[in-house]
């Protein structure tokens, strides 16, 4: 009996803890929504140190509107129904006035209803489906037309693939991507018959089967190129077969779109040169602004560790979101938002990246070749791509569009001209 | 009997008082009606946590009082929401189908607006088309029906199965755990037709009362979880009280015996398999509209694991031992991985309790395990002062942690 | 400096201008520079065709130069240089007209070209015809390597004629095969073509089938009537069985055959474009969210001539029999095809035999690993009864061993020896620990050590975490374990997968050994069957159950190792394997290590078998293989090997 009262009691206790029901203007609060434990802490924990960092330097400089910043920094621990009670916890009772944050597809979806509920501001960092366009969310990751289209053609073009092994990890980012690419590839005159898809769970890492099925790709004298949406550490297992099977970059490419830097520092990548990868960023492009940010992360967090694209994602977003601040004299969202259309910010790689109304960055998209040291070297980069939420390339998307400057509409049917939702699928 | 009955029921009064007191309390301060000291995301975890102390009973239920570690409830739990969530999905995507094409020139047909809906919930996914399973999303009743009658069904089939075959121990629990990781994966699989690793998702926007906000839903679910949990409590209260809940202690201490005394301890064993995995789904369903996402990740293995952890925690063969473990363990485990806890500076060693919690969780299992099999309810024996018989060191049973002696004593 | 620079980049203007004429090679790069730097490989084709077709002896050096990526262009005079590291940042310059050394620049004067590997094929495409008869072995294994990837035309007589000359067995066996593959390909000669595919026939190499293949691809195409006798037919469709209907009429319509179909989308717009006045074709509008309202809307449409008609099912029948719709071969030669489509019938038996084998290898592969992962559990759980959650964080403790071992050994072959031994005292240790504080006081009751395990294994997973971060840590495995033992083109298992069998039998042995002929297994037996009746003949309960466990542990430290080497090093490593590795013991029967292989063997190849069944999801095959366990246990519920008489006790 007593024990409950005190139960209840002390969660009476944590709840007033939990609300501080004020908050002053100063300092500005930064929220940080990135997993600090569970699968994703692998990849997530170094942009939470990306924005530290970040806030660390904008505070040097003299903070934002005469304000310290103040990062407020959660842990969603990987589990995406957490997102979203992180996400209300953060704009409800910590009064940020943005939030930084997500990796997954799944924990943005999760947050979505959340931000747009609440009119929160989000800057979604990693290479995305597409597919979406909230009011409250600004995507500076790629979408596919930046990342998986121009690798597509890339092996169309310059590597001539005529046959493609479409892998990917099973969940959201793989499945839409390789969508839109079987349609982008029937729509390059590839034959049904020579688009190879395979799916494979977290983690996977029994790979021998499915590289001697992307080599026996081969029997009809085609050439093979491997289109990789495998996430996280199933690369590893993937690259040690692909090596152990003698499969050189220049029999079978392979072109993935998630494994940077990062994911390299945990393999030999001595049997892997000359296999591909896309991005927006790599630490081995030669900028002066992309020197003092290497510098400066690894004065940070040691001389061993590397940079890659969402942190560039980051540094461009954080960067546009103090800009458009500064220009609105305020931190409200909505004023903020509209300061944001049009913003340019250089990016690390050279070139500028500008914010367009559809909440998507138009950035280059680099091409780069594995090196023995785990680096890449960078052998094809284009101009500015315009993000396109919408792909052109799924019939029922080709109608979309979404431009939240003019139109106010994140999903607009430019078919029957009309506004299909203002709030976005989730 | 009758004794025991009062003893019982003098809990449970207790019990359901203090349910009500904090569900009217909560109300108070939350924002939606009251003064606004609890912030509605807090509101949410409260309410998730009555929904958690739900489904800790009904594993309770199976493990402390019928013996069987099912490492399955969880994936009965999650079933539920995936039922409740099909149709808060589907009815507001409709909505919004609906209302787009009500401006076209020519007005849609039925197939027209039932593609729309499926592009729009399958788009995200890939596909375009309604999967068969998706074909009572429409009608609130049937989906509501599939709460009870999907995890029902599958812990019948599976329990007919393993019961049927006398799998019994940690066999039992290894196949229920089988059982979990095979649901798992095939949720995980996007052609399954229930969005693979993204799963149902906006489930807190309630179809047809988007103008009302989410202080005043929270408050909602909580009184409406609050309700499952006081009637689930009495149910349960009810089962174990009568001559099934003696029958299912029997099993439990010695399953043979209750055979050769003639009773069809498979039917016992089923039906109690069967009903809490009814109560599991309906806690789910419960639960996942305030959480506003279900997916996989929800219904891995270790889910269920954690789920005996409450219970054992809390203290097994007692159910508001259950309760307390569910809700004790959960909010403090938010507390600390939330990043509330403060830093212990240890000179050379900051300890962080992101990092560490999880340590200190699972060896204060061991610790619990070891040195407290009673939980913490085993606290409120040593208040009423009611002691295990000095046996001088022999052991108590097979099952050291099932409390025999006190339900002897009632 | 910047005085020795300036005179550097004075000397190079006037020595460039001079150079133009008495340097070929330069003025055909100078002349084709905006191409080379731009890169490509859809415009570099004259580049390179210019180079090798310049009939120089140097353009053999250009072109190798460039395929290495060695060839620089100086920015200061656009001059292209072949290049070589010096030291710090200046590069060595060779001049490739005169083969001399020519300065060196620094890194900031030049830029490298980096050919991509398309445009590096093209490049070794090219070099083939100065390779085949080079001096160098390597660059003639280049040179038909690059056939191999590029077979054309063009090379089968420099090929042939490379033949006689060939003085390597080897290479000489390479350039015979690839000569029979062109010969096939591109031979003008009908007989000759026949000759070298009826050679052929039945070989399982890729390239044999790659040459094969593309020799019966097919066009589809359609004919007013029956398609001309003259065409090298492949099959004649039938619209309805081997083709749609839609389709096949489609195929009319593309080819202004027939009249185009109209779709229901195509049906709503043009009722929108046609309502007037709260009608369409004399029929209500809200009346047009039912389908057959909107077709009688549009036929009337259409009979009041404001929309195309739509052909019906009638129409379209009668269109499809006027005509007809084949796939044709490409190449003219019916005999040709004839005896490709038998040499390739011959080839999928052997492949399919083949893939078999494969098959079977990648299972016992499987099986291997499962068992290695399974067998300290057969120890600590099949013998002793112990439920273990913590055994997959054993396993992943012996992974991060061999990882810190390799960080002080950086030898791969010693590290790697070393860490087997220490990763078994490691863990060793960690079971003797774990069983003297938690187990020994649980040993009546099952599911609470499943529980106090459990606990132990979030702490010890989130301990590793906290050491050693959360990015996976690379074990590398010694270079001879590197590769693959190729039989042939289709069955081929990497040595790490071999070593893991070999380790899991050796750990067999191990077992049998340990179990079957010595003190510990002896008493260990004795402790399982009858604990009381052993402790009265002086059996030390406490050691022996605390040696047991240590030694289910330490070989689950050295089944990390293993697990570690052939795939990643991370917290969660020990939690992918857990599952399994109890099932792999229920299913095989508790408590005999015969029916943990078994068990190995059931899931591996179970999960093989419906992987080969339904190739493009791997995820279903392990859902469908857990669902079978389930079923299997209700039928066997003591595993597939169950002990019998007092030693199965409960």
């Amino acid at each position: 009996m007593n024990t409950l009262n005190s139960v209840l009691a002390g969660t009476l206790a944590f709840s007033g803890l939990a609300a501080p029901a004020f908050a002053a203007n100063c300092p500005i609060k930064v929220g940080v929504l990135h997993s600090l434990s569970g699968t994703m802490a692998i990849s997530e924990t170094t942009l939470k140190d990306t924005m530290l960092m970040l806030i660390e330097q904008q505070n040097a400089k003299g903070g934002l509107l005469g304000c310290d910043l103040e990062a407020v920094v959660v842990d969603p621990a990987s589990d995406w129904p957490l997102f979203a009670e992180k996400a209300r916890e953060l704009l409800s009772v910590h009064e940020v006035d943005v939030i930084f944050g997500n990796w997954t597809s799944v924990s943005r979806k999760s947050v979505l209803p959340v931000i747009e509920e609440l009119n929160g501001l989000l800057f979604y960092p990693v290479q995305y489906e597409g597919e979406e366009s909230s009011k409250n969310v600004f995507y500076t990751g790629a979408a596919p037309n930046q990342q998986a289209i121009p690798a597509t053609d890339y092996f169309l073009e310059e590597l001539g693939v005529e046959k493609f092994a479409l892998l990917g990890t099973d969940y959201v980012y793989p499945r839409t991507t390789n969508n839109i690419l079987e349609s982008y590839l029937k729509s390059k005159d590839i034959a049904d018959a020579d688009i190879f898809v395979n799916y494979t769970p977290f983690g996977h890492s029994d790979w021998s089967k499915i590289v001697a099925d992307v080599v026996a790709l081969g029997a009809d004298g085609k050439k093979v190129g491997v289109i990789s949406t495998i996430n996280g550490d199933a690369n590893i297992g993937f690259y040690k077969e692909l090596a152990a099977a003698g499969i050189s970059a220049d029999d079978i490419p392979v072109i993935a779109f998630s494994v940077g830097e990062e994911e390299l520092s945990g393999l030999d990548t001595s049997n892997l040169v000359g296999h591909l990868a896309a991005w927006n960023y790599f630490q081995s492009a030669e900028a002066e602004a992309n020197t003092s940010f290497i510098e400066a992360w690894k004065a940070k967090m040691g001389e061993e560790r590397v940079t890659n694209d969402p942190m560039e994602a980051h540094y461009i977003g954080f960067n546009m979101w103090v800009n458009a601040a500064t220009a609105a004299d305020s931190t409200e969202v909505d004023a903020v938002r509209a300061k944001m259309y049009g913003q340019e910010f250089p990016n690390l790689t050279g070139g500028t990246a500008v914010m367009l109304p559809n909440h998507h960055l138009a950035k280059p998209v680099l091409i780069g070749e594995i090196q023995a040291d785990g680096q890449f070297d960078i052998v094809s980069q284009t101009a500015e791509v315009p993000g396109d939420a919408w792909t052109d390339f799924l019939p029922e998307s080709a109608l979309l569009t979404s431009d939240w400057k003019d139109l106010d509409c994140g999903m607009y049917n430019t078919e029957t001209k009309t506004c299909v939702q203002t709030l976005s699928n989730y | 009997m009758q004794s025991a009955f009062q003893k019982r029921g003098a809990s449970t009064v207790i019990f359901l008082t203090l349910l009500v007191a904090f569900t009217l309390l909560v109300t108070v301060l939350s924002e939606g009606m009251g003064i606004g000291v609890i912030s509605t995301s807090f509101v949410k975890t409260l309410g998730k946590t009555l929904c958690l102390a739900l489904v800790a009973i009904s594993m309770d239920l199976v493990w402390g009082y019928a013996g069987i570690l099912s490492l399955g409830h969880f994936a009965f739990f999650g079933l539920g929401g995936y039922m409740i969530g099909m149709w808060l999905m589907y009815e507001r995507t409709r909505e919004i189908v609906v209302s787009s094409l009500a401006d076209a020139p020519i007005p849609p047909t039925a197939q027209e607006v039932s593609d729309a809906i499926a592009n729009q919930i399958f788009g995200v996914v890939g596909s375009a088309d309604f999967p068969l399973i998706w074909v009572f999303a429409d009608s609130l009743l049937a989906q509501l029906m599939l709460v009870v009658l999907v995890p029902g069904v599958l812990a019948g089939v599976f329990g007919w199965l393993a019961f049927r075959s006398r799998v019994a121990g940690v066999y039992l629990s290894i196949l229920t755990q089988a059982m979990t990781l095979a649901l798992s994966l095939y949720l995980f699989q996007n052609d399954n037709g229930l969005r693979g690793n993204n799963g149902l998702s906006g489930l807190q926007n309630l179809p047809g009362l988007a103008e009302v906000s989410q202080a005043l839903v929270s408050v909602w679910f909580l009184w409406g979880a609050a309700l499952a949990l006081g009637l689930g409590y009495l149910l349960a209260v009810w089962v174990v009280s009568g001559k099934f809940g003696s029958v299912l202690r029997g099993i439990r201490d010695d399953e043979a015996r209750v055979r050769f005394l003639g009773y069809p301890v498979e039917t016992y064993k089923l039906v109690l398999f069967t009903g809490t995995a009814c109560m599991a789904g309906i806690a789910g369903a419960l639960y996942y509209p305030q959480a506003g996402i279900i997916n996989p990740a929800e219904m891995a293995p270790i889910a269920s694991i954690y789920l005996a952890v409450w219970v054992a925690i809390g203290g097994r063969g007692r159910l508001y031992g259950a309760v307390i473990g569910a809700a004790f363990v959960s909010l403090v485990s938010s507390w600390f991985t939330g990043g509330q806890a403060p830093n212990v500076p240890l000179g050379v060693y900051t300890i962080k309790w992101v990092d560490w919690w999880l340590v200190v969780l699972g060896l204060s299992f061991v610790l619990v395990t070891l040195f407290a099999p009673k939980g913490i309810g085993g606290l409120f024996d040593l208040l009423e002062r009611r002691t295990a018989p000095d046996r001088h060191g022999a052991d108590l049973g097979p099952d050291q942690g099932a409390l025999r002696e006190k339900e002897a004593s009632e | 400096m910047k005085h020795l620079l300036i005179a550097a980049l004075a000397l190079a203007m006037t020595s460039s201008l001079a150079r133009a004429q008495e340097a070929p090679i330069q003025a055909i790069l100078q002349a084709q520079s905006a191409l080379i730097m731009e890169n490509s490989r859809r415009t570099i084709a004259p580049v390179i065709a210019a180079v090798s077709g310049s009939g120089l002896p140097q353009a053999q050096d250009v072109l190798q130069a460039w395929q290495g990526k060695k060839l620089w262009q100086r920015t200061t005079d656009g001059l292209f240089f072949r290049a070589e590291k010096a030291d710090g940042a200046t590069y060595n310059l060779y001049d490739f007209d005169t083969r001399d050394a020519s300065g060196s620049a620094p890194v900031s004067d030049l830029e490298q070209i980096k050919p991509n590997s398309g445009i590096r094929a093209l490049i070794g495409s090219a070099l083939v015809q100065f390779q085949l008869q080079d001096a160098d072995p390597k660059r003639r294994l280049a040179a038909l390597t690059s056939v191999q990837r590029n077979p054309s035309a063009d090379v089968l007589e420099p090929l042939r004629g490379s033949i006689a000359a060939e003085n390597d067995p080897m290479i000489r066996a390479m350039k015979v095969r690839a000569e029979r593959l062109l010969t096939i390909a591109y031979d003008a000669d009908e007989a000759a073509r026949i000759k070298a595919i009826s050679e052929m026939s039945g070989d399982l190499g890729v390239d044999v089938r790659a040459t094969l293949n593309p020799l019966l691809v097919t066009r589809r195409a359609v004919f007013v009537g029956a398609p001309p006798a003259t065409l090298n037919i492949a099959e004649i469709l039938e619209p309805g069985t081997s083709i749609e209907v839609t389709k096949a009429y489609d195929m009319l319509v593309e080819a202004d055959l027939a009249p185009p179909r109209v779709t229901e989308a195509q049906v709503r717009s043009a009722l929108a474009e046609n309502a007037e006045g709260g009608r369409v074709g004399g029929i209500p509008i809200r009346q047009l969210d039912d389908p057959d309202m909107r077709l009688r809307a549009y036929a009337a449409l259409a009979a009041a001539g404001s929309v195309p008609p739509a052909p019906g099912a009638a129409q379209i029948a009668q269109a499809l029999k006027a005509h007809s719709i084949a796939d044709i071969y490409l190449e003219p030669s019916r005999i040709v095809t004839d005896a490709v489509s038998e040499a390739l019938g011959t080839i999928a038996l052997t492949v399919g035999l083949n893939q078999t084998i494969d098959l079977v290898l990648d299972g016992l592969s499987l099986t291997s690993i499962y068992f290695l992962a399974a067998i300290g559990l057969a120890i600590t759980f099949g013998v002793m009864g112990v439920i273990n959650m913590a055994h997959g964080e054993f396993i992943m403790m012996g992974a991060y061993t061999g990882y810190v071992v390799q960080q002080i050994i950086p030898n791969h072959t010693a590290s790697i020896l070393v860490a087997i031994p220490v990763a078994f005292a490691v863990t060793f240790a960690a079971g003797v620990v774990m069983e003297r504080l938690v187990i020994r006081w649980l040993y009546n009751r099952p599911l609470e050590t499943l529980l106090a395990t459990f606990g132990v294994s979030i702490a010890l997973q989130q301990l590793a975490k906290n050491i050693f971060g959360t990015q996976a840590r690379p074990l590398t495995s010694p270079a001879w374990l590197d590769g693959a033992l190729v039989i042939n083109d289709v069955v081929a298992i990497s040595f790490i997968r071999i070593a893991i069998f070999v380790l899991a039998v050796f750990f067999l042995g191990v077992y049998l050994f340990i179990m079957r002929r010595t003190r510990l297994g002896l008493e260990t037996r004795a402790v399982t069957q009858n604990p009381r009746m052993a402790s009265s003949m002086g059996i030390n309960l406490n050691k022996v159950n605390m040696l047991t466990f240590g030694l289910g542990s330490g070989i689950a430290g050295v089944a990390g190792v293993a697990i570690g080497l052939f795939a990643k090093v991370t917290s969660e490593l020990g939690s992918d394997y857990i599952v399994q590795s109890f099932m792999t013991v229920v299913v095989g029967g508790v408590g005999n290590i015969w029916g943990t292989l078994a068990g190995a063997a059931m899931i591996g190849f179970l999960q093989k078998g419906i992987e080969w069944f339904n190739p493009s999801n791997t995820l279903a095959a392990q859902t469908f293989m857990i669902v079978f366990i389930i079923i299997f246990i209700q039928f066997r519920p003591r595993g597939i090997i169950a002990l019998k008489g007092r030693a199965a006790g409960d």
